[in-house]
């Protein structure tokens, strides 16, 4: 390109273009920036959701617990035989606790401070107690120094102190409490077990998700177990068999349509067809796996098209040629090569499962469950449903349990993803 | 037998039938000089067996499970007294769970009258005639059918023939589930819709301004017309969709841009993944990103610049949900414009290159208008999955149903009426549970047209350049 100052002079349309040249880089660049500008502003968004997600769970993996001193008198407990399970089912260790926490605030004045004071302690500690003595029944009539929950507002105080203390709902004596606590060393946070061993439940301290992670390894197993190999089928059948007529068009238009219909029409087919007509029991693994696979089938079967279509035709040839038959061909040749790819796809597939909360909402799996389910017609929740439970819930100490949920999900999430991405990389081939 | 038991059963039985099958067409061949003078493999001599063993007792098992309920419960019914279906008011169903009840010692059953004891036992006894009939029905059917082939196996059966036409049969069948599922969705949604509309008259559904379906549960309100009106919801579920459309297309398509006409190869194997994280996230996260952070974030600027004074702030607004929900989108955008910008033929680049034209003049005067079809094809698409997102608007964007444009108010969709109307008990007599099945006749339409002209414009498209 000649500068302007050159010897010959410029024609009148190079003279033009020269002139424009410079805002037509402007504009390139502006172009460019705002390519930029929009991939930063998905990736900005990525990292704001992760930090907020994950800043706000890391408090839920803990639990506070607060030092005591506790007199298991038989007296008071009303248990006198520590083997005989129905006496220790029924003690009463609420005043066990009760007798603890005077005589360490003995400042405790008046009916409303009292309360104030027991309401302190988590009902979850009277379950350990009990589990405590059911195990070793010469812990009767001694004096024991244990670790005892806190209730979820001495948690979450206890927890923002650090930063900005929350202390909406704890008085003004119950802070004292916490600070003479915090002074005697007698308050801590420890890894909370119970997040993963406890069901659901309406005090947040001790709320876990174990009921909600076997609800979805439930409803996963019945979705995979139904939609992987009817998936696989459907493929091969439209890959290998499909003549070229209009009711495959049909299948097709059908398919691809499926693929794009919201998730919760899926949930309202589930309501009326497999609770309303067959009165299927509502809030069970089992309708929840159906519903999902007849969500996430359309999604298997195409990436298990691709998958079979990705064979070359001189593998069939030669299979057909050695004189075997059309189902050999394919079960002996196709649908091995094919599968690495299938897999993939019925991964992704789960992983959209999982993550899927508003047909399930149709068919009753929100209700409120404490126990943990074991089989597939057992009342469960599943993992979003819970966490979209728990981010309805008032009490605040839920926040951080709801991003504690989440991340773990997240967790289950990344693995599934990562092992459909390793599985492509280490067994896929190229013809 | 158990029910589970029974089918336990019947696989097992299928196993041995394919193994019995099998060491005979063994055996037979002795007689004839070796398996290579049989027409199929002794494998197929077995398969065969074990499906005559299966399919038939299975079919047998699935019929007799489906109708033998309503057969007892109907012959339990026409045993009662005529008293017994005053005492609940003419209402069949909750008498026979009453009975039912009963039957298994439930709570109060002790002071259940004399004739429900009597039909509970009947009850009973019905019961266990039907389990044990099923049983024995069950396992005739499968040693029948079995033993039937087992002694038709000879040199010239065309074993493998069949099997693979059986084989055949049940691949069409998986791929026809899709066609059934289609059906399963328009029959479900379109049969209780009639119902709705045979109270509530489809004009006020569809032009009325009013959405208050709660009232509908006093008795004078009931089917009261102008409590369905849909328009709020209409209004209200496009505006949280155009919020989420002009953030997702613009940056969905030129972060595919980007991406396939600047970024380096590298750098696209970084970003391209790192997006696609967005995509797999479930929408109950970015739901309660919205309601947690984005929500409060959006109402206290707009209360700190003072916009409350013009417009009403919501703590829950569309904005809030529009823009989350964009988010979402972006890498389903710019993974759709991702196809068709590769899809362009390198020659128009090139042709368009040669002449003098910088990139983005490329981009924007060659690729974009080749490519526009399908880049609306994937806006429709997109558009289609705002409309039916349910999550994110069910945690971040309200249940009032305000017919406002105002994107810092509290807006309904209908995806959010579908899910308040129908969690918790129902009576699908009442319109109030109706009027969710005619939103979701209303969503699968509209969802079902857009998704059809998209994959139309798309494939047409595609043709082109092919």
């Amino acid at each position: 390109m000649t500068s302007p100052n050159n010897s010959k002079p410029l024609s009148k349309q190079a003279a033009l273009v020269q002139k424009n040249l410079a805002k037509r880089y402007a504009s390139e660049r502006r172009f460019k920036a705002y390519g930029l500008a929009s991939v930063l502003f998905g990736l900005c968004a990525l990292l704001v959701l992760f930090v907020e997600i994950f800043g706000g769970g890391l408090g839920g993996f803990k639990t506070t617990q607060v030092a005591l001193t506790l007199e298991l008198d038989s007296d008071v407990l009303e248990v006198y035989d520590a083997t005989n399970p129905d006496e220790i089912l029924s003690g009463n260790y609420t005043g066990v606790i009760r007798n603890a926490l005077k005589e360490r605030f003995p400042d405790a004045a008046g009916r409303k401070e009292k309360r104030a004071l027991y309401s302190m302690i988590s009902v979850g500690a009277t379950y350990d107690l009990r589990d405590q003595l059911a195990k070793d029944p010469d812990l009767l009539d001694t004096s024991i120094d244990v670790w005892v929950l806190a209730d979820d507002d001495v948690d979450t105080y206890y927890k923002s102190l650090s930063s900005v203390p929350y202390a909406e709902r704890m008085s003004d004596k119950q802070q004292q409490w916490v600070q003479n606590l915090i002074d005697q060393q007698e308050i801590r946070t420890i890894f909370n077990t119970r997040f993963f061993t406890g069901g659901d439940s309406s005090e947040p301290e001790m709320a876990g998700i174990r009921g909600a992670i076997m609800g979805s390894l439930l409803t996963m197993m019945v979705t995979l177990l139904l939609s992987f190999p009817v998936g696989v089928a459907a493929a091969i059948y439209l890959e290998e068999y499909a003549p070229k007529n209009r009711l495959t068009d049909f299948v097709e238009v059908n398919i691809n349509n499926l693929a794009a219909v919201p998730s919760i029409i899926f949930g309202l087919l589930g309501l009326a067809i497999f609770i309303n007509l067959f009165e299927m029991p509502r809030s069970i693994p089992l309708v929840g796996g159906i519903v999902l696979t007849l969500m996430t089938l359309p999604t298997i079967i195409i990436s298990s098209r691709a998958a079979v279509k990705a064979v070359p035709p001189s593998i069939r040839e030669a299979a057909l040629g050695i004189g075997a038959s059309k189902m050999q061909m394919i079960l002996h040749h196709v649908l091995p090569l094919a599968m690495p790819g299938m897999l993939t796809g019925a991964i992704i597939g789960m992983a959209q499962a999982l993550g899927e909360t508003a047909p399930l909402l149709m068919i009753g799996m929100v209700a409120f469950i404490m126990d943990v389910p074991g089989a597939i017609n057992d009342p469960a929740t599943v993992m979003p449903v819970q966490i979209f439970l728990w981010s309805d819930s008032p009490e605040r100490a839920f926040v951080e349990k709801t991003s504690a949920a989440i991340m773990v999900l997240l967790m289950f999430l990344m693995f599934m993803n990562a092992m459909a991405v390793l599985l492509r990389k280490r067994l896929e081939r190229r013809w | 037998m158990e029910s589970s038991v029974l089918v336990i059963a019947i696989f097992v039985l299928g196993i041995i039938a394919f193994v019995v099958g099998r060491s005979r067409s063994v055996a037979i061949s002795q007689n004839v000089g070796g398996i290579r003078f049989l027409n199929s493999l002794p494998f197929y001599y077995g398969a065969l067996t074990a499906l005559w063993c299966a399919i038939p007792s299975f079919l047998v098992f699935a019929v007799w499970s489906l109708f033998d309920d309503t057969i007892i419960r109907s012959t339990i019914i026409a045993t009662l007294p005529a008293e017994a279906a005053d005492s609940v008011g003419g209402n069949l169903n909750l008498l026979f769970n009453q009975i039912y009840n009963v039957s298994v010692g439930a709570a109060g059953s002790d002071s259940a009258p004399d004739y429900m004891v009597a039909a509970a036992q009947h009850l009973h006894s019905l019961q266990a005639i039907s389990r044990w009939a099923l049983t024995g029905l069950v396992l005739a059917c499968a040693l029948s059918t079995s033993i039937v082939v087992w002694s038709k196996i000879n040199p010239q059966l065309k074993a493998r023939y069949q099997v693979e036409r059986v084989f055949r049969s049940f691949l069409f069948l998986c791929s026809s589930l899709a066609i059934l599922t289609t059906i399963g969705i328009v029959v479900s949604v379109l049969f209780e819709s009639i119902r709705f509309f045979s109270m509530v008259s489809p004009v006020d559904f569809l032009f009325g301004l009013e959405w208050s379906p709660q009232m509908a549960i006093r008795a004078d309100q009931e089917g009261s017309s102008g409590s369905f009106g849909a328009i709020p919801l209409f209004t209200g579920t496009l505006l949280i969709a155009l919020i989420a459309l002009i953030i997702a297309v613009p940056c969905g398509l030129m972060t595919a841009i980007f991406l396939s006409e600047y970024a380096s190869s590298r750098i696209r194997d970084i970003i391209k993944p790192m997006l696609e994280v967005l995509a797999g996230i479930p929408t109950v996260v970015y739901g309660f990103f919205a309601a947690l952070t984005v929500a409060p974030f959006i109402r206290d600027m707009g209360l700190n610049i003072g916009l409350d004074q013009w417009l009403p702030i919501s703590s829950e607004s569309a904005l809030a949900a529009g823009l989350v929900m964009g988010v979402m989108i972006i890498p389903f955008v710019s993974s759709l414009s991702d196809d068709v910008i590769n899809a362009v033929p390198q020659s128009l680049r090139d042709g368009a290159l040669g002449l003098g034209s910088t990139r983005s003049e490329v981009i924007k005067q060659v690729v974009i208008p080749a490519a526009l079809p399908g880049i609306v094809g994937g806006v429709l698409l997109a558009a289609s999955r705002a409309i039916g997102e349910t999550m994110i608007v069910v945690m971040a964007a309200g249940l009032a149903a305000n017919l406002t444009l105002n994107p810092l108010d509290s807006v309904t969709t209908v995806t959010v009426q579908i899910v308040t109307l129908l969690v918790g008990d129902q009576e699908f007599d009442s319109p109030k549970t109706l009027a969710a099945f005619a939103l979701g006749l209303m969503l699968f339409l509209v969802t079902l047209s857009l998704n059809y002209f998209a994959l139309h414009i798309v494939k047409k498209y595609r043709e082109q350049y092919d």
